[in-house]
């Protein structure tokens, strides 16, 4: 069966390439034959950031038209300025995907100033009036989906003790632990999530000690936010404890484990960029969305979820379609205690307050320090 | 399934655990060092001879749906890495500690270049013995689940301990590493000797390195080792090139690695970072220690290019 696998996706990879050299001898009858350039920071095949943007990637390819042209393992540093400038000059890109979050200032910003013709876009970094007008930023509100995978967590757990492995806390993973968090405290008013902190992007030992630990204390539903969730998926499968995923769908590791997930959406919203500027118009320079705007998705149900589950996700993540729904409302208590949002007070996703959270909610168990 | 809160002994529940799980790449590649050692020289590459021998042995594995040929592949590949690093240093004026710092680079880029298509894959894992059998804790029954390999190091150390006390080879090793004019009085090849040492070692980092990718975290990915082979040497001189000290102190750092994440799952928050970093602030006190400004570590081969 594994045999399987590796040879269908070898198949797909010789298939894209074929249709990629059709593509070109067709070229002619478009305008624009545009060439894409992607920059990873790690492997594309990681079940994680990465293999989510080159999925994003992978959907470009099936437009006609398009080249796209990919590099992994390009460190945070000067070299990913060197990539830029070859893959400027060597492949003639004129729209370019830095995807990673270190990748932004200086170094893309520089490329920026540097080809002002030519279109950059970076994932998550904070793109202000003082930044080139060439150069925009664009992420999701990807703790919508937790918020609904921690509903799922909170149905479907039984000792309701949720765990979940981060690797630095940071705004990103602070508002994903807090929204997962809130959502299961909707399914289950006395759920709790505990926390373990690895200390870094991408610690495989770390985070399959703190998968151990975490369902040694009984807790039996546990999802993360690092770089490669396969590490925990698996140890926590192997262990008899459901999984919610993040970055990209994790089922194929762990399909019975598998409860759902929090999945970028990359594969909508680059289709969407290259066609923004295909119509002759520019992408906005900021850009932000959730699950409305499809940035983020939900990965589908797996098995193990009871309907009663199914019913109340389903129900909220239509009035995240529809006319919007807050998580981040007061009145809300960190857990310490302190009010960090004061009832009547409503945080919407576009609130920059939260861009800059710093505490655990209340039925968090861990500390930020 | 007993679902016991057990509520602290979570910890040193968790430390066995981690002895348990953790330990066993540090095991393998500090024993396979300090043969390599006792001959008289300093591998540094075993790095990346852990990275190779977890890349491949993840590859055989999945490629031939056997992980005992990805632990064998494993071995042999580490083997050729440490050939290549005695045959470099049989030239003459060759710094080892330099050669084995490329070949650490080496051993790692190559193996995140061959590893690319196994990211995604998953191989058929190291089975496990179930020796929590008596116990109805399911967390004693997790920690309690024993690989292989680890009892095969566990048997090795004292053998090893033996073989340099009291066999020819033995002999032959130490001979090699206190005194190359000895040996070479005696009639023997120091290259020759250092050469096996050398491959006896690789042999079984790179069988460290399987444990990574088949058992304990158990995949390839491209932080898995993230410093343990370069731990692993560190470890061998705290050991004193003993074979049974390298066994208590590969589990010390193993159960050190496992107390940062126990201690947070318990509710013991603050200073995670510090007790992540158990396992150096441990091998720094133990060098404090255990140094003396008036003599050389004791039980240090005196051929070593770092006591010489």
């Amino acid at each position: 069966m594994d045999f399987g696998r590796i040879s269908r996706r070898h198949l797909l990879q010789g298939g894209a390439a074929l249709t990629l050299g059709a593509a070109a001898g067709l070229r002619p009858a478009f305008a624009a034959d545009t060439t894409i350039g992607f920059i990873y920071v790690g492997s594309r095949d990681d079940y994680g950031y990465n293999q989510a943007h080159a999925q994003g990637a992978a959907a470009l390819k099936k437009l006609p038209g398009l080249k796209v042209i990919e590099e992994e393992k390009v460190p945070e540093t000067d070299a990913v300025e060197k990539t830029i400038e070859s893959m400027i000059n060597l492949d003639g890109a004129t729209l370019l995907f830095p995807t990673s979050f270190g990748y932004y200032n200086p170094h893309m910003i520089k490329m920026a100033n540097k080809y002002p013709k030519l279109r950059f876009e970076h994932c998550g970094g904070l793109w202000s009036e003082k930044d080139p007008k060439n150069a925009g930023s664009y992420f999701g509100y990807i703790d919508e989906a937790q918020y609904i995978a921690g509903i799922v967590a909170g149905y479907t757990s039984k000792s309701g003790k949720l765990g979940f492995v981060a690797a630095k806390p940071i705004p990103q993973v602070l508002r994903n632990i807090n929204a997962f968090t809130l959502g299961a405290k909707l399914a289950n008013p006395k759920a709790t999530t505990q926390v373990i902190f690895t200390g870094d992007w991408s610690m495989p030992v770390k985070e399959a000690e703190a998968t151990n630990s975490l369902i040694d204390q009984g807790v039996d539903v546990l999802t993360c936010h690092v770089d490669g969730p396969k590490t925990m998926v698996e140890n926590a499968a192997r262990r008899g404890a459901f999984v919610t995923g993040y970055h990209v769908n994790q089922s194929p590791l762990a399909p019975k484990a598998y409860l759902t997930g929090a999945e970028w959406n990359w594969e909508a919203l680059y289709p969407k960029f290259v066609k923004m500027l295909q119509a002759g118009e520019s992408i906005p320079n900021f850009y932000r969305g959730g699950l409305k705007e499809e940035v983020v998705k939900i990965s589908p149900y797996g098995e193990a979820v009871p309907e009663a589950a199914r019913k109340h996700a389903d129900e909220i993540k239509a009035k995240f379609m529809g006319d919007g729904y807050t998580i981040f409302k007061g009145p809300l208590l960190d857990n310490k205690g302190n009010t960090v949002i004061t009832a009547g007070t409503e945080r919407g996703q576009k609130d920059p307050e939260l861009e800059k959270m710093d505490y655990l909610v209340e039925g968090v168990i861990g500390a930020t320090s | 399934m007993a679902d016991g809160n057990i509520g602290l002994w979570t910890v040193p529940l968790a430390v066995l655990g981690g002895a348990i799980r953790v330990s066993t790449p540090f095991l393998f590649v500090s024993l396979g060092e300090c043969i390599t050692e006792r001959s008289g020289r300093i591998n540094l590459g075993l790095e990346g001879t852990l990275v190779m021998g977890a890349m491949s042995a993840y590859g055989i594995s999945y490629l031939s749906g056997s992980p005992w040929l990805g632990v064998l592949a494993a071995g042999l590949t580490g083997a050729l890495l440490g050939a290549l690093h005695a045959g470099i240093c049989s030239l003459p004026r060759v710094n080892d500690v330099a050669v084995g710092i490329s070949l650490m680079l080496f051993g790692t880029g190559l193996a995140f270049f061959l590893g690319k298509p196994l990211i995604e894959p998953t191989a058929a894992r190291l089975p496990a013995i179930d020796f929590g059998w008596w116990s109805d804790v399911a967390q004693v029954r997790a920690a309690l689940r024993i690989n292989v390999l680890f009892l095969l190091g566990v048997v090795l150390a004292p053998i090893l301990y033996w073989a340099f006390k009291t066999t020819r080879w033995g002999l032959l090793i130490r001979t090699a590493g206190e005194s190359a004019d000895a040996a070479r009085a005696m009639g023997h090849s120091v290259l020759m000797i250092r050469l096996r040492a050398t491959m006896a070692g690789g042999f079984l980092a790179g069988i460290g390195g399987s444990f990574l990718s088949l058992f304990y975290p158990g995949s390839w990915n491209e932080g898995l080792s993230s410093g343990q082979g370069i731990t692993a040497v560190a470890l061998v001189i705290f050991a004193r090139w003993d074979p049974m000290l390298c066994l208590w102190a590969s589990l010390a750092f193993g159960g050190a690695a496992a107390l940062g994440p126990a201690l947070q799952s318990v509710g013991v928050t603050s200073g995670y970072h510090l007790f992540n970093a158990a396992p150096y602030i441990l091998t720094l006190l133990i060098m404090i220690i255990t140094c003396s400004p008036k003599r050389t570590l004791s039980g240090a081969p005196a051929e070593l290019s770092i006591t010489r």
